[in-house]
């Protein structure tokens, strides 16, 4: 029957999502770019809106909410798929809420006259059945697909309003905005990137040899030197994994150093990162945080004798907080980072903030 | 203090105006007292005292200068060149002898209140010194983008006979005033053998610098020691010749060999100072085997005394310094701070250590291999790390390099990025360094003076791929290896060294103290 074989597909990609989230977390094979992620992590919830069963809104959200659930706990560091399911949930909430014909506006708004007069909660909104509402979503979700496609452009954009020429840029590890926001700036301004290599995976390198490619005159530092030769560059741009609620960052670790020299030497610190990896988490400093992988990066296996005596870290990720950062450059422009809590509330209902 | 005061600042503070025959009674003072000491000391004794009598008497001549400076007086000229090569020697010779002046004028003064004057004057009669134009000839390791600079250095060494070594690889902009070697190509590739300027314990040990092979301030400096023991024993004065001059001409070109093989460090700088010094002041009656004697004893002391006993002098106060629980930190491989660990482990210290390393030279492994061996506590991270595993820790300990006059410390790439994380979590950092290693100069930053390695070394294989491998074809990417950089001295709690703890900010008062000892 179309219905169940259209059910058991579903649920094969939703399986075959999850082990490839799983694999790619360990940090040694193909990382996959957040830009990707986010986009199948869409298309998925497109395909689950057009195929599940479901008869109303509420019903749509469970589904969403337990599948969402089960996606980030096969790879919690992948923030951006919690991220794009949440965006779902809200475009969900703002197509019910335009169906039944009252404003987004002031239901999404918590005033104080609303939490005295509406003692009802928002569950059993939620029960009606819209005969449109599945088209209309699942426009929504496409539009939502076409932002994530142009978000890349969207910033690199924005590169000649803030790169002149013989400007001296530092960059840490390989991010494919930062590349694609140096390579705009590169077609009209010269100027001169220097690039830490992030032991002990050394996205550096491919960084480095990438933007060879435009002619971009770069440098391949060690990660000792950045203090070193912090002194001498002017701007200081680089990507992010995750963009947290209090506008800190969770980026790759050797981040930290980079944004501490930077302040000492009150350098601008620009964060390059598209509208999706923003996050409703707030930085907590207990496991949840950090991620680890296996330490034979750091110290080999060919060290054994003193392998089994000593204890070795190869933590992936670091925390920046907002105090560092200047200026954050998004596909909607650019902010401070104390903004970055308004366009949260903007992206993400609070009840979405917990799958 | 006051032990560099001369009759002409006495007088000037006892506010007389000096006329003409207070100047000449001065200059007949001073022939007269470099008169008695002529028998002891060399010719360049007299070319001290050409400066002196041409440098009208209120100021000082503290300072060698090159042949340059007018000189009226009569014809030393040729004591001048040889001087100008032997600056520190001169200068604490006639450090000594005024003090001799002073002691002798003291005691002429009795009964007037000096002490307070001396001592008030002691600072400006410092400052004349500085203010004289100091030619200080710039060292040609940081000249290399300068044609001219390049051109005298491939003159000096035909002369001596020591190969020219050659840039290697594309060298990036900000220093290109700097050399740049490969470690494929070493310096001995071009000596024949056997050599026959060169010592061959010299070419060895050049080439032990040049691979890393003997890597490490500390253990620099005592291989160069030891081989200058090994070519002083190996030394026969030629005849016509004095021991105390031409062993120092002897060594000229073996030190231009070394700096070509890899620029010499500022322990090996002082070192070698300290043994030309010692070699100048052989009095030349002394005979051959007792004038070699001498000089082995004296490399054995200074090693012993400088080196040594210096890393007891630190150990036992640094010491002091861990307490049972700590969690310390530390950054590569320094000797000194190895040391300090195991002597607090086996004074039954409980902590346990942090040991951060860095690509390229992973001389932390080094140091975790020494302390896992001792049995001490150990976690390993890279530097990229440094912010995740600070939290934790509860103090810092860094080796040095070198400290610079300005209170900088000049030490492994990746040292001041470790300060400067550890100040913004607030845990102090101790910088461990003997006396041996403060070096007059003074540098606020990274570039203008350091050296560059091999930038091969960058490149790493992963999963079999290797991004940089042909770095050379491409055309607008360059590698960067830095082997040293420089901490603000904001960064630095404390450092430990043989006199005592001193902050950053008291190194030119140990410089002081040293070479008035000298």
């Amino acid at each position: 029957m179309p219905g169940a074989d259209k059910e058991t597909d579903l649920s094969e990609r939703i399986e075959s999502f999850l082990s490839e989230l799983k694999r790619c977390g360990s940090g040694a094979g193909s990382l996959r770019g957040s830009a990707e992620t986010a986009r199948e992590t869409t298309a998925l919830l497109r395909r689950i809106t057009a195929q599940a069963r479901w008869g109303n809104a509420g019903e749509l959200m469970e589904i969403i909410r337990k599948e969402g659930r089960r996606m980030t706990a096969a790879q919690p560091s992948e923030t951006t798929v919690g991220n794009m399911i949440r965006r779902v949930l809200k475009i969900i909430r703002e197509e019910y809420a335009r169906s039944r014909g009252s404003s987004e506006e002031t239901d999404q708004q918590e005033s104080l006259h609303k939490l005295l007069t509406s003692g009802g909660s928002s569950e059993d909104n939620f029960r009606q059945h819209f005969t449109h509402l599945k088209a209309n979503v699942i426009e929504a979700i496409n539009e939502l697909l076409t932002e994530l496609e142009g978000t890349t452009d969207n910033i690199s954009m924005q590169a000649l309003e803030h790169i002149h020429s013989n400007e001296v840029i530092m960059t840490i590890g390989r991010s494919r905005t930062v590349e694609a926001f140096l390579k705009d700036a590169a077609r009209k301004r010269k100027f001169h990137v220097i690039v830490a290599e992030c032991a002990p995976f050394c996205q550096g390198h491919e960084m480095a040899t990438s933007l060879c490619k435009e002619d971009i005159e770069t440098t391949v530092i060690p990660d000792a030197a950045i203090f070193a030769v912090m002194s001498r560059v002017n701007k200081v741009i680089i990507g992010t994994q995750t963009v947290l609620a209090n506008g800190g960052l969770r980026a790759v670790n050797g981040t930290h150093t980079l944004a501490l020299a930077a302040k000492h030497h009150s350098t601008p610190l620009i964060v390059c990162a598209p509208m999706f990896k923003l996050s409703p988490q707030f930085p907590n400093e207990e496991d949840t945080f950090h991620k680890f992988v296996s330490p034979h990066e750091v110290l080999p296996f060919t060290e054994g004798e003193i392998l089994s005596k000593v204890n070795a870290h190869c933590p992936v990720f670091d925390y920046v907080p907002p105090e560092l950062i200047t200026l954050f450059i998004s596909n909607i422009g650019g902010n401070a980072p104390s903004y970055i809590y308004r366009l949260m509330s903007e992206l993400y209902h609070p009840e979405d903030h917990e799958l | 203090m006051g032990d560099r005061l001369t009759a002409s600042t006495m007088l000037q503070n006892e506010g007389k105006e000096l006329t003409k025959e207070e100047k000449q009674r001065l200059r007949k003072e001073k022939k007269q007292h470099k008169k008695n000491k002529k028998d002891d000391k060399g010719p360049p004794e007299k070319e001290k005292e050409k400066e002196k009598a041409s440098v009208p008497a209120p100021s000082k001549p503290a300072t060698q200068s090159p042949a340059h400076k007018a000189a009226p007086a009569p014809v030393h000229a040729s004591e001048s060149a040889a001087a100008a090569e032997k600056p520190a020697k001169s200068k604490a010779e006639l450090r000594a002898e005024r003090r001799a002046r002073q002691d002798s004028e003291r005691t002429s003064k009795q009964g007037k209140k000096e002490g307070g004057q001396q001592s008030a004057s002691s600072k400006p009669k410092a400052t004349p010194n500085e203010l004289q134009p100091v030619v200080k000839r710039l060292p040609e390791h940081v000249q290399v983008d300068d044609p001219a600079a390049l051109k005298k250095l491939a003159k000096k060494l035909e002369r001596q006979q020591v190969p020219l070594r050659s840039d290697y690889g594309y060298k990036v902009s900000l220093f290109s005033h700097l050399h740049q070697y490969s470690r494929k190509s070493p310096p001995t590739l071009q000596i024949s053998i056997p050599a026959t300027v060169i010592h061959p314990s010299i070419v060895r040990l050049g080439l032990q610098y040049s691979q890393g092979i003997i890597a490490g301030s500390n253990a620099r400096s005592v291989a160069l020691l030891h081989t200058f023991k090994q070519v002083i024993q190996d030394y026969s004065t030629p005849p016509n010749e004095e021991l105390s001059r031409d062993l120092v001409n002897k060594l000229s070109p073996y030190i231009s060999f070394l700096s070509q093989c890899r620029p010499l460090s500022a322990s090996m700088g002082n070192a070698i100072k300290y043994i030309k010094k010692e070699i100048s002041n052989i009095p030349s009656q002394c005979k051959e085997e007792e004038a070699k004697g001498k000089l082995q004893a004296c490399i054995d002391s200074y090693i012993n005394e400088k080196i040594i006993l210096a890393s007891e002098a630190i150990s036992k106060y640094a010491i002091e310094k861990i307490s049972d629980g700590d969690v310390i930190l530390v950054y590569g491989c320094s000797s000194l701070v190895n040391h300090i660990l195991c002597k607090a482990f086996e004074k039954q210290r409980k902590f346990r250590v942090i040991v951060v390393d860095s690509r390229p030279r992973l001389e932390g492994r080094e140091a975790l291999r020494r302390l896992v061996k001792k049995g001490i506590r150990c976690t390993y991270v890279l530097i990229s790390a440094l912010s995740y595993i600070l939290p934790e820790v509860s103090k810092v300990f860094l080796g040095a390099h070198a400290l610079l006059a300005n209170g900088y410390v000049m030490s492994r790439v990746g040292t001041s990025q470790i300060a400067l994380v550890a100040k913004a979590y607030n845990v102090p950092v101790l910088v461990c360094c003997e006396t041996y290693k403060f070096c007059e100069r003074v540098q606020t930053d990274s570039f203008v003076s350091n050296e560059l390695d091999d930038p091969d070394d960058l490149i790493v294989t992963r999963n079999g791929k290797s991004h940089l491998e042909n770095w050379q074809t491409v055309k607008s990417l360059g590698l960067l290896n830095l082997v040293y950089d420089v901490t603000p001295p904001d960064f630095v709690d404390l450092v430990i060294t043989d006199l005592g703890m001193i902050p950053c900010t008291s190194v030119p008062v140990v410089l002081r103290v040293k070479n008035v000892d000298q």
